[in-house]
């Protein structure tokens, strides 16, 4: 018996048919052949792997992906992110994330100092408060539970919120978070980027409208190469 | 007397001159243009986000709402009544009908996704270009989708078979009939069928098959429009 026929008959040759970091929209077929399996944002039907959303496609070894380049913030366990609070329960803070689901932030993921029963959560934190919390639990039907016990994590107090696309964060971050290294060096704000798209700022009002305008053009920018350096020459020497 | 030449003089499988734009309304998660000759449609979407009332709430997937609107002024003359109407109704449901097969919302629970659509100016073929605007809004608001979705009018004039009707064609003075059709990009499964008018049976297939070929042709604008918002971005 010949190799071939151990391999179950004739089989077709496996293709790719976009290239590395090629635009596809949904529907699109991006391989034939079974050698190729199907990543993030695509699916497989019989021979074919087709894109399910509009991104990016991408290869590593036999997995194609598409990263997308819209869509809503998908809460991940581990994300830090910025929310607001939007009611007060028995046991805690339900927080804004800024998707279509809310979080839960319990009293004792909130914070260290005991606090008695029947105490006024609103003195700690109040309604329309933003807290920067950390993801620690998504469950199958987007329940989200939240923490800010750890360092960072706080309630924010002064300064400035903005709003970005969520998938232009990591280009706000950079590399090492090269990027945000340089906006806080360079405009002398204490900065945190919420994995959501929620942006807080706080300095003086001069150097916060600075980096509103250099996050603004970093997120219009973001596919440009070399940006840490063309921002290092937009913020200028000092 | 047979309808030998269409009154705009296309070719019977020529549709009407077609463009289409991606993310025309910032303010979105995902928007589109559409224009098929007069008719243009802006589709504006918005989510996954909470749905209220509360009780229409599926905890097993999203929802899709669609909502059609043609403007007051947006006809040839008479003044359209804002607001929903019975024909709207009805519009605004076939189209999350004929968009839905290839919506996945099943990562979205209790949430919706909502479509919004506004006619500014109207020539027959509205619902056609809402859907063909929608599928791209749709796309650009990276709500995950497992194809794509077109759709076109086809019909019979006085016997002969043509595609994308214009109003004057469907208003003709002879036996006419309007079949909007929505399909899918790979597999060609039909996701809308309407018929307003009479055709025979052996018209109906032949009408069909032309509106394979015809939705292939706004495909092919939806995937220029969605690719273009995306690459010029990438070369900025």
């Amino acid at each position: 018996m010949s190799a071939r026929h151990k391999l179950g008959g004739y089989r077709k040759m496996s293709e790719l048919l976009k290239k590395e970091r090629e635009i596809v929209i949904p529907g699109e077929i991006l391989a034939q052949g079974m050698d190729f399996l199907p990543g993030e944002n695509t699916y497989r039907e019989n021979d074919n792997i087709y894109a399910k959303a509009l991104g990016l496609v991408y290869v590593s070894g036999r997995v194609i992906k598409i990263t997308s380049l819209s869509g809503p913030y998908v809460p991940m366990v581990g994300d830090r992110i910025i929310g607001k609070v939007i009611d007060i329960t028995m046991t805690g803070w339900r927080i804004d994330t800024g998707t279509a689901y809310s979080g839960l932030l319990n009293v004792k993921d909130a914070t260290t100092r005991f606090i008695k029963k029947g105490e006024d959560l609103s003195k700690i934190i109040a309604i329309g408060d933003y807290v920067i919390v950390m993801i620690t639990q998504v469950t199958s039907q987007r329940l989200i539970d939240l923490a800010m016990r750890e360092p960072g994590l706080k309630k924010i107090t002064g300064g400035r919120i903005m709003k970005i696309n969520s998938h232009k964060v990591p280009r706000i971050i950079g590399k090492q978070a090269s990027m945000v290294n340089l906006l806080r060096e360079k405009t002398g704000c204490e900065i945190t980027v919420g994995q959501n798209g929620l942006v807080w700022v706080r300095g003086t009002p001069e150097g916060e409208l600075k980096a509103e305008g250099a996050i603004k053009r970093i997120e219009e920018r973001s596919h440009e190469s070399g940006l840490t350096e063309s921002m290092d020459a937009f913020l200028g020497g000092k | 007397m047979t309808y030998s030449k269409r009154l705009d003089e296309r070719k019977n499988d020529e549709l009407r001159p077609m463009d289409a734009k991606a993310g025309v309304i910032p303010n979105a998660d995902g928007s589109a243009y559409f224009r098929a000759g007069k008719t243009t449609a802006y589709v504006a979407v918005y989510g996954p986000r909470e749905l209220f009332p509360k009780f229409k709430q599926d905890p097993k997937k999203g929802l899709l709402r669609c909502h059609y609107a043609m403007m007051p002024f947006s006809g040839s003359g008479e003044r359209i009544r804002p607001g929903t109407s019975r024909r709207a109704q009805e519009i605004s449901m076939v189209m999350e009908q004929a968009l839905l097969p290839v919506i996945d919302l099943s990562e979205f629970p209790n949430s919706v996704v909502d479509v919004f659509v506004q006619l500014p100016q109207t020539d027959a073929g509205t619902r056609c270009a809402a859907i063909s605007a929608a599928a791209i809004a749709l796309a650009d608001a990276g709500i995950p989708m497992k194809d794509m979705i077109s759709s076109v009018a086809v019909g019979q004039v006085d016997g002969t078979i043509v595609a994308d009707l214009s109003y004057g064609e469907e208003s003709y003075p002879a036996v006419v009939s309007d079949i909007p059709v929505a399909m899918t990009h790979n597999t060609k499964q039909i996701t809308l069928l309407q018929m307003d008018g009479e055709i025979s049976k052996e018209d109906l297939v032949k009408a069909l098959d032309a509106a394979k070929s015809a939705t292939e042709k706004v495909y092919d604008v939806q995937m220029k429009a969605l690719k273009s918002k995306f690459s010029v971005e990438n070369k900025k």
